[in-house]
């Protein structure tokens, strides 16, 4: 099984049909828990080496389709998803595909700091651990020093390796858990409002990784902050009821929208 | 290097990434699998435990809920019967007088040979004559004597003629007709003479002995020198007083603690004390109860030994801190809104709790005093301290008289020499103590639901 | 009689009072103008509070020092000689003048000086409960009267029963407290009077347990605690052996694999065997599980007696499995779901996060849970009293019978319960160590989850 899931990536990612720059791709995607249906119809691609961004206002489906993403959604019991994602052509719902291997390429940030509680070291560490991406502790020690150089932390933490990921600062813990999604060298990174819990200091610094990064990474953000999309994006897509109402190039969603809800989201009319 | 393309370089590296990744998940998703089968295995040993424990428990006990008993039509020889006849009033005598001749009458009642009346009987029963009157004794109750006399001493018209009745055969003869010993054992070994095993398999075999349901063990009290008539009322009534103190006093001082702890203890350091107090009083092993019992009620206040107000009293301090903890978890699940919905209409503190919060809590209160007091009744080790072990063949009249209880019975039982017959009576009162136990539990699982759909 | 007519005058003197407070304040109460600080009831319930509380104070006078003094009254009355007899004869010429004076009679001759004495002493009696009920109705009165007086339109007697039934609470609480004070006195000072036989040293470093029943010479014997220690230690080894992989696992899956509908269904039944007692437990043990270890131990040749260490730890450790489990779960699901998530997120699988997330995160919670549960084991008598073989020698070998500190302190103290020798008194040394063993236990436990449940709230 393994090695026909190995042949049909490896066809996927050499195919030339495949449009150059859509990483991922949502095709006609319903997410119902239990009764209650969260997503309609939702089509939407994402681009390589971009960052996305998804708006719209609470409960209007923005996470519950960034959770599809990487079948996080499958740890809620009564959630169940009708329709196609595809991470470079291979649909991530085939029953082939390993749910650890597709979590492996597509990480994700969450919108609360989550250090595990162990060092800083071992917080970096645990992806590629887990993974079994190091050959030795030389290996290790550099996946780890370069994600955090990546996530720009390690000059604030070179010296307290060792000390509990839990005792750093807000905005510090983020850019922790950053570096480990990073450490793994996911192809995906999906922030799920990775600022809502920090100060406008550290949401800056954090902003500023996110553009960094895009030379990397495909990112996928969620944001309840326009000015956030509108920094940190090159597309939008904005969400409302479950529906997703309009998606283009960040300029033109923020500028000349073409659907009326989008353009009273973005003047502040609601939302 | 210069000249390839990063993009292909990086392919390359995405490649070998992926295929290390692949190579270890057999390995993980197998390590996941076992953990999980681990999971199940260990669910499965608690369910087992559970499942055997009723199981022997049942098996064993359930036959001794029925017990051979001879019905057989029994002849009061007027021979046999030499007394007197009842004394009744004479004039000039006095009701103390007469109270007095009657007891003497009784007493000496109780010295008539009825063993040999139970033995015609059964000799005109079965028309054997040889057996020995021992053998033949050795498979009646001891006990049932007693019943031929207080049937006599109801009705003393009695003399001279049959009736039929229900003697409950020995321990020995019940444990040998239910093959609870094992019938090819050497005579030496048994406990029944051969004459007296044979008699009994007639017996059975004609259909006088039948296997019927023992109301005795409900009604009767313990015995020693009687074991097949040996019953639970007395150690029942024991354990009832005890719960009621239990519930007279563990419930209101427990319920007014927790309410005074959660609704108007300060935050100082003397709360912070009971608060650990209590905390650890939930977690001392019950038998350090029993030596404050001992020390204190029995040592100390000269208490009774035995009594069930002292078994009450201690037992009150054991479920003490399980009731408080209990209330208090109910109490703190009270949304605040409510609280403060009541002090906004201008209820003060004490009218807020007693009013508004307090009858919310019921049915946690309820609750946590199912659990106090079914622990309490499940309690073995304290009471032996304080003499509850005691053999007491009366049903107590009062929390302050002597009485066993139903754990404690249990535990008298299964040390008694003749385990054939004990282990299942044993069983059976673990039934009796489980069956109380379930009911509290069902009581008051219906309770609560009743009380929470009235909200 | 007595008990009847007090009920009486209590519950009189309750509905009087209520009733006075209640009417008086009423009438205060114009429709036009005033307006009372508290309602009637509450006036009612003050005047109630303070009536009955003289009469309830007399009345518990009489009921603790009522007996010493009728007491004193009936020995005035007898012979000297008699009094002189001291004991049991005393004691028995006393009962026959309560059984005379209660009109139940006696058996044998009734001697004239006991006729007197029992006729004198139904006098006393008699007097005696009127003057306490008289007394108490009285002075009932008396403050009554005053109760009544002080009601006024200004009076705050909302308050004043209200700081009384707040007084009540507290005391109430201070039970708790007088029971851990209880135990700690009783403990300390028995083990004291133990101590003057037998020298400390002796007993928590003796390697010998011979208390020898007779009553022969006080100090007689040897009291040393090691075995019983040892004992102790190994069946609570054995029991968290058996408990500690079952019951956290079984909190894993329930907590982090089971289906809603698996977890209500099996958490439950689970704790079906928490509910149970634990002589059932220990009958258990004896009839079903040490005859099985012994047939067991015989097919694979080693010697296990029926009653021995391994049987009273394995059936306590079934009796611990719910206790570890239903407390595990409880910290399992305390630790944050983001948490766990960020593992998920990160491709762990569940195992991986279970071994390298949830469970150190959780471990202070679960050490707790296992300290709380070491010392349940060590401190629960019945499984071992019945299947441990109460054998008090230092054996290495689980097959062997051991006996256990609660063990010995059953076996010391049942029986006649005399408080003057040494072999009584050593279980009150043996109740000691047992409880600062737990209580540092607990102490330990308590803390730790404390510090866990404040770090993730």
């Amino acid at each position: 099984m393994n090695q026909m899931t190995e042949i049909a990536l490896e066809n996927a990612i050499t195919s030339a049909a495949r449009p150059l720059d859509a990483k991922m791709r949502g095709r006609d995607v319903n997410v119902f828990y239990g009764a209650k249906q969260a997503l309609f119809d939702v089509n939407l691609d994402i681009g390589e080496r971009q960052v996305t961004a998804l708006i719209g206002p609470s409960g209007c489906g923005k996470s519950t389709f960034l959770r599809c993403l990487n079948r996080m959604n499958d740890t809620i019991d009564i959630a169940r998803i009708d329709g196609s994602i595809t991470l470079d052509g291979q649909d991530i719902y085939d029953p082939k595909i390993d749910v650890v291997e597709l979590r492996a390429r597509v990480g994700m940030v969450f919108q609360k700091p989550n250090p595990f509680p162990k060092s800083i070291f071992e917080n970096v560490a645990y992806g590629p651990k887990i993974h079994g991406l190091a050959s030795n502790k030389t290996d290790l020690e550099e996946i780890v020093v370069t994600s955090l150089k990546k996530a720009s932390l390690y000059e604030e933490v070179k010296d307290r390796l060792h000390e509990p990921g839990t005792g750093l600062s807000g905005g510090q813990q983020q850019r922790l858990c950053i570096a480990r999604a990073i450490a793994v060298s996911p192809e995906v990174i999906l922030m799920d409002e990775p600022c809502s819990a920090l100060d406008p200091i550290a949401t800056a610094k954090i902003e500023e990784l996110i553009d960094e990064l895009r030379a990397n990474f495909t990112i996928v953000i969620v944001t309840h902050s326009m000015q956030q999309a509108a920094r940190v994006s090159q597309r939008t897509a904005f969400f409302h009821l479950g529906v997703l109402v309009e998606e283009g190039a960040t300029e033109q969603i923020f500028t000349a929208p073409s659907d009326k809800r989008t353009q009273d989201y973005v003047t502040g009319r609601f939302g | 290097m210069a000249n390839q393309s990063p993009v292909s370089t990086e392919q390359a590296e995405n490649q070998a990434r992926l295929s290390r990744i692949r190579s270890g998940l057999a390995r993980r998703h197998g390590r996941e699998r076992r953990f999980r089968l681990y999971g199940l295995l260990a669910i499965g040993a608690a369910l087992a435990f559970v499942v055997i424990l009723f199981s022997m428990i049942l098996s064993k006990g359930l036959p001794a809920f029925t017990q051979a008993t001879l019905t057989i039509p029994i002849t009061f020889d007027a021979e046999l019967l030499d007394i007197d006849p009842r004394p009744t009033l004479q004039d000039g005598q006095s009701p103390a007088d007469l109270r007095a001749a009657d007891l003497r009458w009784q007493r000496d009642a109780t010295m008539l040979n009825w063993n040999s009346i139970i033995e015609q009987s059964v000799r005109e029963l079965t028309g054997d004559t040889q057996i020995a009157p021992r053998d033949l004794q050795s498979i009646i109750d001891n006990g049932e004597r007693f019943k031929l006399r207080d049937a006599f001493v109801a009705n003393p018209a009695l003399a001279g003629q049959t009736v039929e009745m229900q003697l409950l055969a020995s321990a020995n003869a019940d444990n040998w007709l239910k093959g609870n010993i094992n019938r090819d054992l050497p005579d030496a070994q048994q406990q029944l003479s051969a004459d007296a095993r044979a008699l009994a398999d007639r017996l059975y075999e004609d259909g006088q002995i039948r296997m019927a349901f023992a109301w005795h063990i409900f009604t009767n009290v313990d015995s020693r020198s009687a074991p097949a008539s040996a019953g639970l009322a007395g150690a029942f009534m024991g354990s009832l007083y005890m719960m009621l103190v239990v519930i007279v006093l563990a419930v209101p001082i427990g319920v007014a603690s927790a309410i005074y702890l959660e609704e108007f203890a300060p935050k100082n350091r003397l709360t912070d004390l009971i608060e650990v107090n209590i905390n650890n009083l939930a977690a001392v092993p019950s038998i350090v109860f029993g030596l404050l019992g001992a020390a204190v009620f029995i040592n100390y206040f000269r208490l009774p030994l035995s009594a069930p107000i002292v078994g009450g009293l201690v037992l009150t301090l054991m479920t003490l801190p399980t009731i408080i903890i209990a209330t208090r978890s109910a109490l703190r699940a009270v949304p605040p809104s409510l609280r403060q919905a009541a002090l906004g209409l201008g209820a003060s503190r004490t009218q807020m709790v007693f009013h508004h919060v307090l009858p919310v809590t019921y049915p946690g209160i309820l609750t946590a005093t199912i659990i106090g007091v079914a622990q309490a009744l499940g309690e073995t080790a304290p009471l032996l301290l304080i003499g509850m072990n005691a053999f007491v063949a009366a049903v107590p009249g009062s929390p302050f008289d002597q009485s066993s209880a139903l754990p404690v019975q249990i535990y008298l039982w299964q040390g008694n020499e003749n385990r054939n017959f004990f282990e299942a009576r044993t069983s059976a009162a673990i039934i009796v103590l489980l069956a109380l136990m379930i009911s509290l539990n069902a009581v008051a699982i219906f309770l609560r639901s009743r009380l929470e759909r009235r909200r | 009689m007595y008990s009847l007519l007090t009920i009486a005058l209590l519950l009189a003197l309750l509905s009087i009072a209520y009733q006075q407070g209640w009417a008086v304040s009423r009438k205060l109460a114009t429709p036009e103008a005033t307006r009372l600080h508290s309602r009637p009831p509450y006036h009612g319930s003050l005047v109630a509070i303070w009536t009955i509380a003289p009469a309830l104070v007399i009345l518990a006078l009489w009921a603790l020092f009522g007996a010493t003094a009728s007491r004193a009254y009936i020995v005035m009355n007898l012979p000297a000689e008699i009094v002189d007899q001291g004991g049991n004869v005393l004691q028995s010429a006393i009962q026959r003048v309560r059984a005379i004076a209660s009109g139940a009679g006696v058996a044998g001759e009734v001697q004239p000086y006991e006729m007197a004495a029992g006729a004198a002493f139904r006098q006393f009696q008699n007097l005696a409960s009127a003057t306490v009920l008289g007394s108490a109705a009285a002075f009932a009165a008396v403050s009554l009267l005053f109760a009544r007086k002080r009601i006024a339109v200004r009076l705050q007697a909302r308050n004043e029963v209200e700081r009384i039934v707040r007084y009540l609470l507290l005391g109430c609480s201070a039970v708790a407290i007088l029971t851990t004070l209880g135990i700690v006195l009783s403990l300390v000072f028995e083990a004291a009077r133990f101590f003057s036989f037998v020298s400390p040293i002796d007993f928590f470093f003796g390697t010998v347990w011979n208390p020898r029943f007779s009553t022969t010479g006080a100090g007689s014997g040897e009291y040393g605690l090691l075995p019983l220690l040892w004992g102790t230690v190994m069946v609570a080894a054995i029991a968290m052996f058996v408990s500690l992989p079952i019951g956290l696992m079984t909190a894993i899956y329930t907590s982090q694999y089971a289906s809603p509908r698996m977890r209500s269904l099996v958490k439950p039944v689970v704790e079906v065997l928490a509910g149970i007692p634990t002589i059932v437990y220990g009958f258990f043990a004896l009839v079903t599980v040490g005859p099985f270890l012994a047939a067991f131990g015989q097919t694979i040749g080693v010697n296990i007696r029926a009653t021995s260490a391994l049987t009273a730890g394995i059936v306590m450790g079934i009796m611990i499995i719910p206790f570890i489990s239903s407390l595990s779960d409880d910290i399992l699901r305390q630790v944050p779901r983001a948490m766990i998530d960020g593992s998920i997120g990160l491709g762990a699988t569940r195992s991986e996060t279970i071994k390298r997330v949830i469970l150190p995160a959780a471990l202070p919670g679960i050490v707790g849970a296992f300290l709380l549960a070491v010392s349940r084991a060590i401190g629960e008598t019945m499984i071992v009293v019945l299947a441990a073989g109460n054998s008090p020698f230092l054996r290495a070998n689980p097959g062997e019978p051991i006996s256990t500190v609660t063990v010995t302190i059953v076996n010391q103290l049942t029986g006649d319960q005399d408080f003057a020798s040494p072999q009584s008194l050593v279980a009150f040394a043996l109740g000691l160590t047992l409880f600062v063993m737990t209580l540092f236990l607990n102490m330990a436990a308590l803390y730790i989850v404390r510090r866990f449940r404040e770090q993730y709230e």
